[in-house]
């Protein structure tokens, strides 16, 4: 399979990047790890006039902690935050989920922004990114935006990026010392997307839980927030009647649809098994710190 | 701005890049895979197209040094960079351990995956020279053997990293 003919561009910084986009507006697709992308040039869902590689762009690559956040730049791949010592501890829901994606010789090239940014409600950096509270600065021609995920995904495979703005970065508030989380995902084969994912943290605070996240994978037309559960949890103890609880309020907020993966009912009772599983575990390392 | 941002309308593009250790330069189409580049415009047919759908990693080679899926990867995204095939394994002194360790432990069967495996196993072991059985089963998830001959794929693998101990 070859994709339809494009235009290629490498620009050198991100503001070239951003005239080209202004020039093609939305003809124009972003190349970072291309994964997603060129799987989907090929089977022609996408054939875009022009594509912007920005791999030549120096400065995106790395993970750092930044003015009370954890920085992941647009072109971290999966494979540096499965290695990333950053990524584990009390930002374990991310430093899990790393090692889940896809297959390893995919993960040395897919990134973590180019995931968010192609917005498959499959994907599971969305879920670990959602339940960590994080946000994507953007930049475009007006000058740098802050999107947080819950706002940046609207739909399946649709954002409300500009066609001429990139994503520059990825960024995670520091939940402070005593935090704790993981990446639950039930897949048939490795290299498969999620059947079901789910994605947990929790910080503490004197033993009650100051902010908890958790959010859901392939099971909805994005990657979904549990609200209700995260509500339930706020300012509570982590027991077991709450974690029980939580995890059925999880489950109910889940939106799944039977097909060859599994039965709706099954999906929703994953969800409410790894919730549970999850909050146990983050708890384990929240109260460790 | 660059001069590739310049050349706007532009379909083709001139390409170099190092191959198993020798510069090589083509006008390619942008849209020309880095497999297609490797098997039709060098010739280079060791690497194999399986899924062609980044699922098997038949098509695996390294990009300085680095197990990629050489059907998701455009050839002109590898400007300047070194990739290494199953061609460039082979050293003066014959057979990679890996290699070696393919043929001493038969590893192959149709030999269809067995391209990409060596790849993904020659990467695993300069990374992690003595690898345990569950290290080797990890690095190579990406890579399907549809003859299921995994076990002694990864006695092969075993084997070159016994080899590479004694030689060292």
């Amino acid at each position: 399979m070859y994709p339809a003919s494009f235009e290629y561009y490498a620009p050198a910084s991100v503001e070239e990047a951003i005239a080209l986009l202004e020039r093609y507006g939305d003809e124009a697709k972003l190349l970072a790890g291309g994964q997603s992308l060129i799987p989907l040039m090929k089977l022609r869902f996408a054939s875009p006039r022009a594509l912007v590689d920005l791999n030549r762009i120096e400065g995106l690559d790395a993970i750092g902690e930044d003015d009370g956040h954890l920085a992941i730049g647009a072109l971290v791949r999966h494979k540096d935050c499965e290695r990333s010592e950053a990524l584990r501890g009390r930002y374990g829901v991310l430093g899990d989920a790393a090692p889940q994606i896809s297959d390893p010789i995919v993960r040395n090239l897919g990134t973590v922004a180019g995931s968010l940014a192609h917005a498959d409600p499959q994907g599971d950096w969305g879920s670990a990114l959602l339940a960590a509270g994080a946000h994507v600065e953007a930049v475009g021609p007006g000058g740098t935006r802050t999107i947080e995920l819950d706002e940046l995904f609207h739909g399946p495979f649709t954002t409300s990026l500009e066609p001429t703005e990139v994503v520059t970065s990825v960024r995670v508030p520091d939940p402070g010392p005593r935090a704790g989380g993981t990446y639950l995902k039930l897949e048939r084969k490795v290299g498969d997307f999620a059947t079901v994912g789910v994605a947990v943290h929790v910080s503490l605070d004197n033993g009650t839980v100051r902010r908890a996240g958790i959010a859901l994978t392939a099971v909805g037309p994005r990657n979904l927030r549990a609200r209700t559960a995260e509500e339930a949890l706020a300012g509570a103890t982590l027991d077991d009647d709450t974690i029980r609880e939580a995890a059925e309020l999880a489950a109910e907020a889940a939106q799944p649809r039977s097909d060859q993966r599994g039965s709706a009912d099954y999906k929703r009772n994953v969800v409410r098994v790894f919730t549970e599983r999850g909050l146990r575990k983050a708890a384990e390392t929240a109260q460790a710190a | 701005m660059t001069d590739t941002a310049l050349e706007s309308g532009a379909l083709t593009r001139s390409l170099t890049v190092t191959v198993n250790g020798t510069g090589r330069s083509a006008e390619v189409e942008n849209r020309l895979l880095l497999v297609h580049f490797l098997r039709e415009t060098l010739g280079l047919t060791g690497t194999h197209v399986g899924c062609d759908t980044t699922s098997c990693g038949a098509c695996t080679v390294l990009l300085d040094g680095v197990p990629v899926k050489s059907c998701t990867v455009l050839a002109v995204g590898v400007e300047g960079r070194e990739i290494t095939t199953v061609e460039g394994l082979a050293g003066a002194g014959g057979l990679s351990p890996v290699q070696e360790g393919f043929h001493q432990e038969h590893g192959l069967q149709c030999g269809f995956c067995t391209p990409g495996m060596m790849l993904a196993s020659t990467a695993l072991l300069a990374e992690n020279p003595d690898p345990s059985e569950e290290e080797i089963r990890w690095a190579l998830s990406g890579n399907i053997c549809r003859c299921t001959g995994y076990q002694n794929i990864v006695k092969a693998v075993q084997y070159a990293a016994a080899k590479m101990k004694e030689a060292s």
